[in-house]
């Protein structure tokens, strides 16, 4: 067996190869965005506040260094990037940075309550469908998961609306509840006021991803039933119970749980459409906000935290698989220590 | 002495919805306490599923259709899921083919062992894994203790399968069912374990069922020995006689067509055609297509005859004097 | 080829097809969604976007009420008085150009790109591919957004937002199929005899690298369709000149709260109804298309 030394050597290595890869991604990125926001179309255009007059106007073209070489506003954008000032917005007139960090949570915390509706229902259900899938439940199970997929969010969010907002009036159909403070962060899903709030919109946005894990649960079980282990694990006279819930299970998480890493980043952009519709103050509407008022500097600002946050999510997603799968990480040790 | 098995006119059929395969059909034989039993055959002549057949591993569309199968006097014949999981690696046990593909990657072998321990008695974890600390020692592993705290992507495919036959061995069952065990090994490695399987068995007294495609494996190994064809028993006996004196034209054809037994240079044997498929059985002995002694007569299926050395066919090859 | 030898897959592709009747009545949908798209102007009772036709006393009336003239609207009006109906059927043909459009552009531009990284491989292949990468890891939605804040507004823009959206993925399983087929032996054998590399891509590979496209390309349809819709109800897609049913949907979300409820609903429902038979009808042809289950 190879000795834990090495073990230790060949994450780290692995660790800092993908940190290296993220920040170079990173700096890419900020290429692009820079370059779509600042060198596409007019400049001056996109960063000067319409209503100013000409005086105004030349004065921020000279604060901006808008009449300067592009590589140097690059640099100024970028020394900017780095300390956290990305220009204020046009219609608050504050750090645009700082206003998509007060939002954040906002959202952070509805996508976490989507991803943990999808995963706590998703999982169970994936795996019935899985096991028995010609049965009537097995086929029911399918046959939603189609409709989740194929249904574009915001209808779902409409309809939700009218049945549980209009006809029943049991729940409310915008903003958010009250909230909390928890670790210098304001929570509503502690409160009973902030939990009817939230349950609209997490249930439209976990739909989606809802149906997308079903769909992998039961693909994940179905191929796992017909592993030699399993057949195995039968000979050996275990428990269907066991079977499935320990082998079976198992096996299938590692694929699952990264999947569920990548698609949280996801959510999180499709909260955008979520919080539209249901007003629910996080970095989506902001940002449609933004894009609808032409409030550049916010736009660019929500870019790249998102971007960043992506990158993160990947990051982390990466290094867990390879802490989750044995077998990547502790290597191969064929004919070690003789037959 | 009384058998440890007795399986009498088994018959499993899968119901498909291309027609209905005959997978087993008429399978009898016994096994005593200590003996080991080669069942050989090419792939689909049945000899695996006879093996499955026997664990009460056969899934839907597939069922056992007649037949009984006695454990120790035990009737198992239509026990249902529960009673057949007290069975199953308790007191018979099986080990499949690729060893790789049979022990759960992400588990330890610890967990591996100790469920298996835990399924069928109720000790605390410790005894458990204590036995299987037993057990990898009688297999010939060494410092089972590290072993136990490893996954199976760190054996050699040879300690893999000892693992499996570990495993096999934990309940002390009365039968063994080895599923060509050896096939996916390397054949210094298959020698190794053909040994010391027989050794394990003659001394504990396990039975042991060898499945196998390769004659020469069972020549060294077994006492008895059955060869399938089509799912049936076309020849049965004793190892010697069967492998020495082949009467059925089938048996006789596989031990020409050995590469030892041809003389140099000259083509190897073989037998002519094909394995017919198993859903298009005519009513008579399934060989006749490729047989050099079929005749009219063998449109009827015929019996399985004979006392020690019996064999299904019309024309069998006869006994030397 | 003669007609006579490609007639024979596809007859067999047609009776595979029909053993499921959730596809057939799929497909009678897509056959009704796509009249109507086509046969709009034709088919509705009224032109809603012709003010001369439109009374604005006839504004927010319930399904199956009647106008002053006696003209019963089917399925109400909306705040405006224009046929919900009628706008629906406009909807309808608005919302299956557009996504019918971008996914064939995407396609192509996918075709082209996909064949050229497995084609000449080595730096083309690995630019290629990276560039797919990076853009199939971000959100669909998120890349349409941004490119429509940068772009502006507009059906060109728009079609343009959905074609980069969806081109990588077309890629990405161009290449994957070309790979397999450049490793059979037909390609040896017509490169043997001195063919072009255009002319054994276009004749001889592409054509075997179609059915995975053709189920993806379904599929895409309907996602583009969906996008489309998400877009125009968030005020950022097709101009109300060009009046899909995602904007239709978005016009009637403010009356929702007074339970004028049909001015959301009916085209969402359409939309809906247009999702789910392209989404059967792409899944039996995935099933039927798959070499795999071909038994």
């Amino acid at each position: 067996m190879l000795c834990p030394d090495a073990n230790i050597r060949n994450m780290t290595e692995y660790i800092i190869r993908r940190l290296m890869q993220s920040g170079l991604v990173l700096v890419a990125m900020s290429v692009l965005v820079f370059a779509g926001v600042y060198a596409i179309g007019n400049p001056v255009e996109l960063l000067v506040n319409p209503m100013a007059d000409e005086a105004e106007r030349a004065r921020v073209i000279a604060s901006l260094g808008l009449d300067r070489p592009l590589w140097e506003q690059y640099l100024t954008f970028f020394k900017g990037a780095l300390t956290g000032d990305l220009g204020k917005s046009f219609v608050f007139n504050v750090p645009a940075v700082g206003l998509i960090l007060q939002k954040l949570p906002a959202t952070i915390e509805l996508a976490f309550c989507a991803m943990f509706i999808a995963i706590l229902f998703g999982i169970p259900l994936g795996l019935w469908a899985g096991l028995r899938p010609d049965s009537i439940p097995g086929k029911a199970i399918m046959a939603g998961s189609i409709l989740g997929f194929s249904l574009p969010t915001f209808w779902v969010g409409l309809l939700l609306i009218m049945f549980f907002s209009v006809q029943l009036g049991w729940l409310p159909s915008n903003g958010r509840g009250d909230t909390v403070n928890v670790f210098g962060f304001e929570v509503s899903f502690l409160t009973a006021d902030g939990l009817s709030h939230l349950f609209m919109p997490a249930l439209n946005l976990a739909l989606f991803k809802l149906s997308l894990i079903i769909r992998l649960t039961r693909a994940g079980t179905r191929e796992a039933l017909l592993q030699d282990y399993v057949k195995f694990a039968r000979a050996k006279g275990l428990k269907a119970s066991r079977v499935v819930g320990v082998h079976v299970l198992k096996n299938i998480m590692i694929p699952i749980v990264t999947v569920i890493g990548l698609e949280f980043g996801s959510v999180i952009a499709f909260a955008i459409v979520t919080e539209s519709i249901f007003a629910w103050p996080g970095t989506g509407k902001l940002l449609i906000d933004s894009i609808t008022s032409l409030d550049r500097p916010v736009i660019v600002a929500y870019l790249m935290i998102i971007v960043t946050l992506f990158i993160v999510i990947n990051l982390v997603v990466d290094i867990l698989y390879s802490v989750l799968d044995p077998r990547v990480r502790l290597g191969q040790a064929q004919g070690q220590g003789g037959h | 002495m009384s058998p440890v098995l007795d399986v009498s006119d088994l018959s499993t059929h899968f119901f498909t919805r291309s027609g209905v395969v005959k997978a087993v059909e008429g399978v009898s034989f016994t096994l005593n306490a200590g003996e080991i039993f080669g069942l050989v055959g090419e792939s689909g002549s049945g000899k695996s599923m006879t093996g499955y057949s026997i664990m009460g591993l056969i899934d839907p569309p597939g069922r056992v259709v007649a037949g009984t199968i006695r454990l120790k006097g035990e009737d198992l014949t239509g026990y249902d899921e529960r009673r057949w999981q007290a069975i199953r690696g308790n007191r018979i046990a099986m080990i499949f083919q690729d060893p790789m593909m049979t022990l759960n990657p992400v588990l330890r072998i610890d967990t591996q062992m100790i469920e298996a321990v835990l399924a069928h008695h109720d000790v605390s974890r410790d005894e458990a894994l204590c036995r299987s600390r037993e057990v990898l020692v009688q297999v010939g592993i060494p410092s089972p203790d590290e072993r136990l705290l490893a996954y199976p992507h760190q054996f050699s495919g040879g300690m893999r399968q000892r693992v499996a036959i570990a495993i096999a061995l934990l309940n002390k069952p009365d039968v063994i069912i080895a599923d060509e065990p050896t096939t996916a090994l390397d054949v210094t490695i298959q020698g190794q374990i053909l040994y010391e399987m027989q050794k394990l068995c003659r001394e504990s007294g396990t039975a042991l069922i060898w499945i196998t495609h390769d004659l020469s494996v069972i020549a060294g190994l077994a006492d008895k020995v059955a060869v399938m064809y089509a799912g049936r028993i076309v020849e049965t006996g004793a190892v010697d006689d069967v492998l020495d004196q082949p009467r059925h034209p089938y048996t006789h054809g596989l031990m020409g067509s050995v590469p030892a037994n041809n003389p140099r240079g000259r083509p190897l044997k073989q037998i002519p055609g094909m394995t017919p498929s198993l859903l298009s059985l005519g009513a008579g002995c399934a060989f006749r297509e490729r047989c050099d002694r079929a005749t009219d007569q063998c449109a009827a299926m015929p019996a399985l005859e004979g006392d020690v050395h019996a064999v299904r066919c019309h024309h069998p090859h006869g006994a030397r004097p | 080829m003669t007609t006579a030898a490609v007639q024979t897959p596809f007859q067999r592709i047609a009776t595979d097809f029909a053993r499921s009747r959730l596809a057939i009545v799929g497909l009678l949908m897509l056959a009704l969604v796509i009249a109507i798209a086509l046969f709009a102007p034709v088919l509705s009772p009224q032109n809603p976007y012709d003010l001369a036709q439109i009374d604005v006393m006839d504004s927010k009336l319930g399904p199956g009420e009647k106008s002053m003239a006696g003209k019963t609207y089917w399925l109400g009006t909306d705040d405006q008085g224009r046929d919900m109906l009628s706008g629906i059927f406009y909807g309808l043909r608005i919302s299956l150009g557009v996504g019918v459009l971008s996914t064939l552009l995407a396609l192509s531009l996918g075709i082209v790109f996909g064949l050229s990284a497995a084609w000449f491989g080595g730096k083309v292949d690995t630019l290629i591919m990276r560039v797919c990468d990076i853009q199939l890891s971000f959100p669909a939605i998120l890349i349409a957004l941004i490119l429509l804040a940068v772009l502006g507004q507009g059906v060109d823009k728009i079609i343009i937002a959905l074609v980069t959206v969806q081109w990588a993925y077309y890629a990405r399983t161009v290449r994957g199929a070309a790979l397999v087929e450049r490793g059979k032996e037909y390609v040896e054998a017509a490169r043997g005899l001195g063919l072009s590399s255009t002319r054994i891509l276009f004749r001889h590979l592409l054509p075997n690298v179609l059915p995975p496209l053709i189920v993806v390309a379904t599929v895409q349809v309907a996602h583009a369709i969906a996008l489309e819709a998400t877009l125009s109800f968030l005020g950022l897609g097709l101009p109300i000149t060009e009046p899909s049913l995602g904007l239709l949907i978005s016009n009637g979300f403010q009356y929702l709260m007074s339970g004028k409820y049909w001015i959301s609903f009916y085209p969402g429902l359409a939309l809906l109804l247009t999702i789910v038979a392209i989404n059967l009808v792409a899944d039996q042809l995935r099933d039927v298309l798959n070499p795999r289950l071909q038994k």
